[in-house]
């Protein structure tokens, strides 16, 4: 019943009715004995930004490991645009449209930020061997399209001009948002962030939110995103799971969760509930 | 007390360190190895050399590791760590000469003695070693106190001419070449090591040129940028132009000796481009790379040799079928090491390494291979009616293999495919999580490298006329890891001039091969302390290293 509200809610909001891109049935992964995902079913609306929020081991990366192939969950399916995603390899995934950051930066850090934005592109590339040592048209041509399109990326995160420095040589923020250029160079449908404002102050934090937020109206991409503090997603979620020991134990709108009595104690601990209310 | 032993303790401790090495220097024998060239006729030494530059680096490292900043208490120091280092030379001198220490240390002579104390006996000759340490001491001390400039200047025009003197017998031939050369060549070189002149001369010479060099250079460079860009292409030109009638010109300048050290170069050039793909690129650390250039050597010796007498190919005929095989068993020795990283594929490639060496080497493959004996007779090659026999022809063959590898690379450097190489090197897992399929592009940079590693084999195999298990030794395989290391991870230029420091330098040097893995070993620690990042690193690497001196 209330998950109908939500949806109620978020169509008059976005005024159509928006399909799932992505949706996992019943998946579970196991690390030896410890459930990191347990019986999981989630469906992220296209065009929403959702996140997933617990404690820390709520196996909300593990999630993401899961989606983006670099685990596979023994049990249940993983559809994204109505195809499964289960045995694929991580770089058969991102060419279906998925891409994604770490919690801890990843990027190539002796590799220039451009360098970095143009592996992104990578997938998107054709030239083989040949084209390349004999520099054939085809090559010149999209090397230079996508030295464009980097240069476009490097511009859309406030990185004009610093495209030669190494990634290792940027400031934290500045590395946040190199990390989520390089995704998008890889033109995702859907972009899972995990923790993007992981060690960043109240209004830094602020900004990425924004950014992030820019990102789904301006790109039009669906945003997963991870989260570990509850107030951060407030603001901008659509929609919000709550994981703790590998199981949902909340989906809704932000104002819903905040008041669910299950994600109260979760994050505040057994009995906390109680005092609240 | 405590006070005093803070204050000389950084001195002290230099000074032992450098006295253990101007020892262990002295005890392996390579003071006296050294000793036999002149640097400076009838001055200096290169074993000489070799200990006051121990001498004057350990006062240079006393003076800077001091933490006190009074200018007295550093120049102490620097004279008591280089002082230290001498003691312990005149410790052996003193030792020496009451026990004799020859059952134990074989090079502890008495020639060797009389070589550091320079001939002189007794409590003169101990007293002559500690004044060369006081004059190492105060040489270091008036070193860290010049300007930077001035000091790099200084270090620099010495060290140019010591290596002068090193190389005496790849110049001499060289000057003596050219009639106003060959005048030059007179003053400058004596019968074995510089004259005193010269050397003086050299040094002036490298230094004003130096001097102004480092004063003008911004001046140059400003004055390169601001030319049209018309004019900036054709000074670019006109360089390789110069280049290539240099490259064309070299064999015969250089003499047949010389030339051989050329091509031996060559080779282990076009070996490190290959195995620069993959360690310096993809980041794969592969030890049994010497695999594929006995792979190359060996197709073209079945494909060729009269010996072996199964085809009759001629080295044109062959070389593609070297390649292709050295491509193929790339990807074979790829597969099965696809999942391995870091320590266990290095071990797994030395493996693969080794089973080649010793398939080629069994009696089982000797009716195919020849056995320990290797094959002969395989043709040298030849286009149009000139053939590649000697060196100075075969310089040729393998200036074209190095100048088509070199373009491959560049090429393949700035494009999708060095891109996913660089990408795999920094991070595996996020290389496969942007897209990049790991299996092939692990492979096609296996490939690559196996295919570049066996043309230098066929030449190679052409160049002998002959192919023995012998030549493809782990240590080939070691070789180039060196050269690429010393030279700089990655770097193509690196490449090229790791191969002339630990491959051509050597082979000048032949007198002293004994002490060639030695140096060899020292020089990767050094680099590793000094220069991690290569002889000729990167060029993005450096524009890092300087921005992060400007931010100081």
């Amino acid at each position: 019943m209330r998950a109908l509200t939500v949806y109620a809610d978020l169509n008059r909001q976005r005024g159509r009715y928006m399909a799932a891109i992505l949706t996992a049935n019943n998946m579970t992964k196991r690390f030896g004995g410890l459930l990191a995902v347990d019986t999981l079913d989630v469906a992220i609306e296209e065009h929403s930004i959702h996140s997933i929020i617990g404690p820390n081991g709520a196996g909300k990366t593990t999630f993401f490991n899961c989606v983006t192939g670099f685990y596979k969950p023994e049990v249940g399916s993983i559809l994204f645009d109505n195809h499964s995603l289960v045995g694929l390899l991580p770089d058969r995934i991102v060419q279906k449209g998925i891409a994604r950051t770490y919690q801890n930066i990843r990027l190539f850090p002796n590799l220039t930020a451009k360098e970095n934005i143009l592996v992104g592109i990578h997938s998107h590339l054709k030239s083989g061997f040949l084209g390349i040592v004999l520099n054939l048209p085809g090559t010149q041509k999209e090397e230079k399209e996508a030295s464009e399109e980097a240069d476009r990326l490097l511009k859309f995160i406030n990185l004009n001009g610093k495209g030669e420095i190494l990634a290792k040589n940027f400031p934290y923020g500045e590395q946040r948002r190199l990390e989520i250029a390089r995704a998008l160079a890889a033109r995702p449908k859907l972009l899972l962030l995990d923790e993007p404002t992981a060690g960043m102050n109240p209004s830094e934090t602020q900004t990425m939110m924004d950014f992030i937020r820019h990102l789904r109206d301006e790109l039009g991409i669906t945003i997963l995103l991870i989260e570990h503090q509850m107030r951060v997603v407030m603001g901008i979620s659509e929609t919000v799971t709550v994981l703790d020991y590998g199981k949902k134990i909340a989906e809704g709108t932000a104002d819903n969760i905040q008041n669910d009595p299950n994600v109260i104690e979760a994050y505040l601990g057994r009995g906390s509930a109680a005092e609240v209310h | 007390m405590t006070q005093t032993r803070s204050l000389w303790e950084h001195g002290i401790k230099i000074g032992v360190i450098g006295g253990v090495i101007a020892l262990l220097i002295a005890m392996v024998g390579m003071v006296e190895s050294f000793n036999r060239r002149d640097i400076i006729a009838e001055v200096m030494t290169m074993g000489q050399v070799l200990l006051l530059i121990v001498g004057i680096m350990m006062g240079y490292i006393a003076a800077k590791r001091t933490t006190r900043t009074e200018p007295v208490i550093r120049c102490l120091n620097a004279v008591i760590g280089s002082l230290v280092t001498a003691g312990f030379l005149a410790l052996l001198v003193i030792v020496g000469s009451l026990i004799n220490l020859r059952s134990v240390l074989v090079n502890a002579s008495p020639m060797l003695y009389k070589l550091l104390t320079l001939g002189h006996k007794g409590a003169a000759g101990i007293f002559i070693i500690l004044l060369i340490g006081l004059f190492c001491g105060v040489f270091a001390a008036v070193l860290y106190y010049l300007p930077q400039l001035v000091r790099r200047v200084v270090i620099i025009s010495l060290s140019s001419m010591v290596m002068a003197g090193v190389l005496q017998d790849l110049l001499r031939p060289v000057l003596s070449a050219w009639g106003p050369m060959a005048f030059l060549g007179e003053r400058l070189f004596a019968y074995n090591g510089l004259t005193v002149s010269g050397s003086i001369a050299l040094v002036i010479l490298i230094a004003v040129v130096m001097t102004v060099w480092a004063l003008k250079k911004q001046d140059v460079k400003t004055g390169y940028g601001s030319l049209p860009s018309g004019t900036q292409r054709g000074v670019k030109i006109g360089g390789l132009c110069i280049l290539a009638v240099v490259l064309i010109a070299l064999p015969h300048v250089l003499g047949l000796f010389l030339s051989e050290v050329l091509t031996i170069v060559g080779l282990y050039v076009l070996l490190g481009l290959g195995l620069n793909i993959v360690v310096g690129y993809a980041g794969m650390l592969d030890l049994g790379y010497v695999a594929f250039f006995a792979i190359g050597s060996y197709v073209t010796a079945v494909l060729t040799s009269p010996e072996l007498g199964f085809f009759n190919f001629s080295f044109w005929g062959a070389l593609p079928f070297a390649v292709i095989l050295g491509i193929f068993s790339g990807v074979l020795l790829g597969i099965p090491v696809l999942k391995m990283r870091g320590d266990y594929l290095a071990i797994a490639t030395l493996g693969f390494g080794e089973i080649i060496r010793v398939l080629v080497l069994s009696d089982f493959l000797r009716p195919w291979l020849g056995g320990a004996q290797g094959a002969g007779g395989i043709p040298k090659a030849s286009i149009l009616g000139y053939r590649f026999a000697g060196p100075q022809q075969i310089y040729y063959l393998i200036l074209a293999g190095c100048i088509l590898v070199v373009f491959i690379s560049l090429r393949l450097k700035n494009s999708r495919l060095g891109r996913a190489w660089m990408a795999i090197r920094e991070d595996e897992d996020v290389a496969q999580a942007m897209g990049i399929n790991l299996v092939s592009t692990k492979l096609l940079a296996f490939a690559t490298g196996a295919g570049f590693s066996a043309l230098s084999g066929a030449i190679f195999a052409s160049k002998l006329g002959s192919v023995y298990p012998h030549s493809f030794s782990v240590f080939i395989s070691i070789f180039v890891i060196c050269l690429i290391i010393v030279g700089g991870m990655g770097s193509i230029p690196g490449v090229i001039v790791g191969a002339f420091a630990l491959v051509g330098l050597p082979e000048l040097l032949r007198e002293f091969a004994e002490y060639r893995m030695l140096v060899y070993g020292a020089a990767l620690v050094a680099m590793m302390i000094l220069k991690p990042e290569g002889l000729w690193p990167e060029a993005k690497h450096k524009i890092e290293l300087h921005a992060e001196e400007n931010n100081v």
